[in-house]
């Protein structure tokens, strides 16, 4: 086990001792204890980037876990996972101070519960982009949904919030599911391995084969639900129930990108498909501009960012499919252009993590501070707190994409990349092209609108103190740390970008796009703020001229339908689909669990006649031999006859007398056919046995009461007969199947043995009670016992019978 | 022979299917005796009913009937027995303690 193993295990081990801590220490926040792990991992993670230049050679450390079935836990360190790392670690640091002083009432929360849910995510993020086995990856993956449920239900005398995260863990969990069952077909196809390198390693073979599709369909689906695509992104605005540390860490920065990481993840082996960019833009845009619009109608702070949220990580999956377009070319030089997107998507990850952060604590300071996260509620909050406004506005116009903010520049790059998709000449893009960089330029429009609003409904306007339950001021030092420091690195990453670019990009896009450059050879990431007037600058200078419009016309827009309520219209079709599915179950369980004995005894019938009959017919084992049928003497029809009668009789009488004598008789007869096919223990048993049952039938004969009469509805009367019939029919058939088999086949008895032995080995001259006693002894052992247990069953029945009202 | 004796069985395992499907607790009990007469002729015959001595070696015969299913189908009567008797009391005893015969009104909550 490598030091970088303890990385992702650590928070988990510190989840362990963690309540110690807590129930040690109450005079101090528990947060405290928990502040240095993250940063001593962001810094430990840190050591690993390649401050030098000259690429980055990835590192694997393996340890086995399950080795019989190829599962090892196995830490995979490359660009890629890198800069998720430091993600986590880096902005997990800033969320636990943030906490320490957001949930600063120590008494009232349980924190212990808070900070073991939040190492457990940590770690689980951890173990998700540091894994290179599919099934340790997945594992981690169940484990962020589950710890992501406890934190969205942290406060859970709240139905809503129990509501949001039971609709996010059924939807990511499904996700997961249909991803584990991707993960096995890839298994299969990369040929027994679960080693997403190994799979790279061979994605020209892998891509040939026909299970890519649906494994690449399926692995997607756990992708999408977790990175709350479209549609599966109704889950997310009802996830801002948590606590706002808890949506800033988790629904912002680094949960929803999971499925953006297994995404550039599995670009280059999945990426070699045509389905692969077509799925990705699409489902990106689609998500991007359907979030940005949706975001305009929310009053609620935070349902503005979660729809942000959601619109963003559209536009970095997009961008992720348009990165794959490169994969399709040969000539270094040409594809300069198409990594543009790769180079896109990955700065722009780390910009939405940083502005996106810093908006979610500077909206939870608001709310921490006023009470209220209703915009409806808020304004002129801008000389009230400062320093909160100071940071929002960075925050809001790097979301925006406006310059000097590092927004911006990641904006630019989406036009750019947009622009050159619709130039590719592979996939279509020729004729369908034109429809990206549309897509794109809409929902840059929305975006920029539902900045302006959340930034003029906040700060701007008249302070009212009357909406309020308590004196406004600005938030205590503590809590502005974290959302200053990520500001600052909105300005930083804005004003020198390039400190990002070998450091953190470059490296990143070799392990999404690998194979593109020759070792040594990196790609060149140069961002600039000014590249001269382009089309990219005109289509941004359109958004904020289109924008501005639109925001200032926004009052009117309220009074359209679509604008008018808040939750999004999706969230129907899962509620109802919800209260179907019980619904709906509960009626196939009610049509058929009658609590009827006959209609279960019907189940029986027909499953036993349906699959019997199926089977003799279709394998075509009927067969009925004739053979030896001649000279049956007339006594044994006679009995038989009469036999037959006795039974046909049964259904038809109603009178208890009259049954129990067609039964006695039914049962003497059959003694008596015993003694014609010579089997004389048999018939004396026969005789005995149904003595003693008629007697014993008379004997509570008195006490029973007259039988229920049957029913005389034809239907249920004659489907009983049909499926009786049908039964008997198959038993009837099989025997006569087996008679043919047995007198067709040339098959000796065991029982010569028995004839042989009887005398000489065991002394006795009845060949069945030698059997009995001692050939198969055992049998009669256990034969009496059952005879034991039936009469001590009675006995407890009549002696010990409950009055009623005791438990059992 | 065997034909009619199968045609037998089969005939007593229709009737005792559809005694089991009906409602009366008693006549279902009747269902699972008949139940076991068909299943015992049918073990008897499918071993063959070749013509032979009883299976008692003081016969001195040629040929005995074959004696392995005759102790099976021992066997399965006692069983059958016991587990008829069993049922039988505890259809008395239901019958004492819901004062019904009727498995419609024996029927747990539609609920359950």
């Amino acid at each position: 086990m490598s030091l970088f193993h303890f990385v992702v295990l650590a928070p988990f081990l510190m989840a362990v001792i963690l309540p110690f801590f807590y129930y040690k220490f109450r005079s101090i926040h528990t947060g405290w204890f928990l502040l240095p792990l993250p940063l001593v991992l962001f810094l430990y993670i840190a050591t690993y980037i390649p401050f030098g230049g000259g690429g980055m050679e990835p590192v694997i450390y393996s340890v086995p876990w399950v080795p019989s079935l190829g599962i090892d836990f196995t830490v995979y360190i490359d660009g890629l996972s890198l800069l998720f790392g430091l993600l986590i670690t880096g902005i997990g640091t800033l969320v636990v101070l943030y906490s320490i002083y957001y949930i600063a009432n120590k008494q009232d929360e349980p924190l212990q519960n808070f900070y073991v849910y939040l190492l457990m995510f940590m770690g689980a993020m951890l173990g998700v982009v540091f894994s290179d086995n599919l099934i340790v990856l997945y594992v981690f993956w169940e484990l962020t949904s589950l710890s992501s449920s406890l934190l969205i239900a942290y406060w859970f005398h709240k139905e809503k919030s129990r509501y949001g995260a039971q609709k996010s863990m059924l939807i990511t969990v499904s996700g997961g599911f249909a991803m584990l069952a991707g993960f096995a077909m890839l298994y299969v196809i990369a040929g027994s391995t679960f080693s997403i390198q190994e799979m790279i390693s061979q994605a020209g073979t892998m891509v040939q084969d026909p299970l890519i599709l649906p494994a690449m369909l399926l692995v997607l689906a756990g992708a999408f639900t977790k990175s709350a695509q479209f549609p599966f992104h109704i889950w997310l605005p009802d996830a801002m129930e948590a606590p706002t540390p808890v949506s800033a860490y988790l629904h912002s920065a680094t949960m929803v990108k999971a499925g953006i990481y297994l995404v550039a993840r599995t670009t280059p082996i999945f990426g070699l498909t045509q389905q692969w960019f077509w799925i990705l833009v699409i489902f990106g845009l689609v998500t991007l501009t359907w979030g940005s619009i949706s975001a305009v109608r929310q009053t609620d702070l935070k349902g503005i960012l979660a729809f942000s949220t959601v619109s963003q990580l559209g536009l970095i999956m997009s961008l992720l499919g348009m990165a794959s377009a490169a994969l399709h070319f040969e000539y270094v030089d040409q594809d300069t252009m198409y990594v543009t997107a790769a180079m896109a998507a990955v700065f722009h990850l780390i910009n939405h993590a940083t502005f996106k952060g810093s908006l979610f604590m500077a909206v939870g300071i608001i709310d921490h501070e006023t009470g209220t996260r209703d915009v409806r509620l808020l304004g002129g909050l801008m000389t009230i707190m400062p320093v909160t406004f100071t940071i929002s506005l960075i925050g809001l116009a790097a979301m925006a994409g406006l310059p000097p903010f590092n927004g911006f520049l990641s904006k630019e790059l989406f036009f750019t990349a947009s622009l050159n998709a619709a130039s590719f000449d592979i996939f279509n893009l020729q004729t369908l092209g034109f429809i990206i960089p549309v897509f794109a330029w809409i929902a840059s429009v929305f975006t920029f609108v539902y900045s302006m609003m959340m930034f003029l409904r906040t700060f701007t306007g008249a302070f009212k103190p009357d909406n309020y339950e308590k004196h406004v001021h600005e938030a205590p030092w503590g809590l502005l740390i974290s959302p200053i420091v990520l500001g600052s690195l909105v300005i930083l990453f804005g004003l020198f970008p390039n400190m990002l670019a070998y450091t953190i990009i470059e490296p990143a896009m070799q392990s999404i796009l690998p194979g593109l450059t020759s070792v040594g050879d990196q790609f060149y990431v140069n961002i600039y703020h000014w590249h001269g007037i382009n089309a990219e600058l005109l289509m941004t200078i359109g958004v904020v001229l289109f924008g501005l419009a639109v925001a200032l016309t926004l009052p009117k827009l309220y009074g359209a339908g679509f604008f008018q309520r808040e939750r999004d219209p999706l969230n129907a079709v899962y509620d109802t689909g919800l209260d179907q599915l019980v619904v709906q179950s509960q009626n196939i369980t009610k049509a058929q669990m009658t609590g009827r004995l006959r209609d279960y005894m019907l189940y029986m019938g027909v499953f036993i006649a349906g699959l019997g009959l199926f089977t003799l017919f279709r394998y075509d084992a009927l067969a009925i031999s004739l053979e030896g049928q001649g000279g049956i003497p007339i006594y044994v029809w006679l009995v038989t006859g009469v036999l037959l009668a006795c039974t046909l009789a049964l259904p038809f009488v109603s009178g208890r007398m009259t049954n129990l004598i067609l039964l006695g008789a039914v049962g003497f007869l059959i003694a008596l056919l015993f003694v014609i096919l010579r089997a004389p223990d048999l018939a004396l048993t026969q005789l005995l046995v149904e003595t003693v049952m008629v007697v014993l039938i008379l004997l509570s004969f008195r006490h029973l009461p007259e039988m229920t009469k049957e029913s005389k509805r034809l239907l249920s009367t004659s489907a009983k007969a049909v499926v009786s019939i049908a039964v008997g029919t198959f038993v009837t058939l099989t025997a006569l199947s087996v008679h043919a088999y047995r007198s067709g086949a040339d098959i000796t008895p065991i029982s010569d043995y028995f004839v042989e032995n009887s005398k000489t080995l065991a002394g006795g001259y009845n060949m069945v009670n030698v059997i009995l006693v001692d050939f198969r002894g055992l049998d009669t052992l256990l034969e009496v016992l059952v005879l034991g247990v039936a009469a001590l069953g009675i006995v407890t029945m009549i002696k010990l019978r409950m009055r009623g009202g005791e438990d059992v | 022979m065997e034909i009619l004796m199968i045609l037998t069985g089969g005939i007593i395992i229709t009737v005792a299917v559809y005694l089991l499907m009906t409602r009366s607790i008693l006549r279902v009990v009747f269902g699972i005796i008949m139940l076991s007469h068909g299943v015992h002729l049918l073990i008897l015959t499918l071993a063959g009913l070749e013509e032979g001595a009883p299976p008692l070696l003081t016969e001195n015969a040629d040929a005995y009937t074959d004696p392995l299913p005759q102790a099976l189908i021992l066997t399965a009567i006692v069983i059958s027995f016991g587990v008829t008797a069993f049922l039988l009391v505890l259809a008395y005893q239901t019958n004492k303690a819901h004062d019904s015969d009727d498995l419609e009104e024996l029927r747990g909550n539609a609920d359950e």
